[in-house]
């Protein structure tokens, strides 16, 4: 019983230190609900260049602040997301998408997957033919005296 | 026999693959390379940390001289023990310039007077207008401007001895 209350009290802890932690990051009104998605989703995607693996709008590193700055600052200026995903990249690289972009140096990445469920496929396709050719077969007619020879056996005995 | 072999297929792709990750692990997320290298060294206008009546732009990286451009912040005790590196290059005769991040003036002036002061002019930037541009995630972070003003080395972090020896002065004179 100690035990399961310690434990609830352990995990009621870690969830108020997340909603410290997240107090750290700014709220922001937005009078237009699309804008407001628009932020979300970019602040979402854009990784924080200095913790491990987070998303800046989850982030109180004071790099993810002014990115989220930014982002805001040219949401309100009427840039395209496709320009704000840019922005970054330019100043902070590749690094800070978390989906990063079908070219020459990530084509393997996005092509590894698609590629081996293809060769996955055809590979099933392959060995399920061959199956089917090999049951389809008709029995020469030596193989069908030997059959028949082996069934006849059975009823005797 | 061979057709035996291609059942080994499998399992030699997937240790292909385990190693190809496993080396991975070991690799340093913040050792990677800038997203400014081989660019201009971007526009901006700043005051000076020394003299707030001075303002400085992107020409005083355009001339001629090969700078060393390192961000730092009264803040960043790796700041503080890069500075006798840092004051070693100076007096090799290597041009510095500092960048004085997320600071306040009081603050940097005092840190320049505790621990020396390399830096041949230093830009005053509290409000992270061209660390953002330089892509800065912390101080300290150095950058190697060429004579034509484009970057072409970044070290993040802190600069030991053997970074010097290793990294920095091989850099200088391969872009000098």
């Amino acid at each position: 019983m100690a035990v399961i209350r310690l434990a609830l009290i352990g995990i009621l802890t870690l969830l108020m230190a997340g909603t410290l932690q997240a107090g750290a990051i700014e709220v922001r009104e937005f009078d237009d609900p699309v804008m407001e998605q628009r932020y979300r989703s970019l602040t979402a995607s854009l990784r924080c260049p200095t913790c491990e693996n987070q998303a800046i709008n989850d982030s109180d590193a004071p790099v993810s602040r002014d990115m989220r700055n930014h982002v805001y600052m040219m949401l309100m200026d009427g840039r395209a997301d496709m320009e704000i995903r840019d922005f970054m990249v330019e100043r902070f690289g590749n690094y800070v998408l978390y989906n990063p972009r079908l070219e020459g140096r990530t084509f393997l990445l996005w092509g590894l997957p698609a590629g081996l469920v293809l060769a996955g496929g055809v590979l099933v396709a392959l060995v399920v033919r061959a199956r089917r050719n090999a049951s389809a077969r008709e029995l020469s007619a030596e193989e069908r005296a030997r059959l028949e020879a082996l069934i006849n056996r059975g009823r005797t005995e | 026999m061979t057709r035996r072999l291609i059942l080994l297929l499998p399992l030699i792709g997937f240790l292909v693959l385990s190693l190809f990750l496993y080396q991975g692990l070991s690799l340093n997320p913040f050792h990677r390379e800038s997203a400014l290298m081989a660019r201009d060294f971007p526009e901006f206008n700043l005051p000076t940390l020394e003299d707030p009546e001075r303002r400085v732009d992107r020409s005083l990286l355009q001339t001629g001289e090969l700078t060393l451009v390192n961000v730092w912040g009264e803040w960043c005790p790796e700041c503080k023990r890069e500075m006798p590196q840092l004051l070693d290059l100076a007096d090799r005769g290597i041009r510095m310039v500092g960048v004085n991040w997320k600071d306040t003036r009081e603050k940097g002036l005092g840190f320049l007077e505790d621990f020396g002061n390399p830096f041949e002019t230093n830009i005053f930037d509290p409000d992270n207008e061209l660390g953002f541009e330089l892509g800065v995630f912390g101080a300290p972070e150095t950058f190697l401007v060429d004579r034509d003003g484009i970057i072409r080395y970044h070290h993040t972090g802190y600069i030991s001895a053997s970074d010097v020896r290793e990294h920095i002065l091989p850099e200088v004179q391969k872009w000098q």
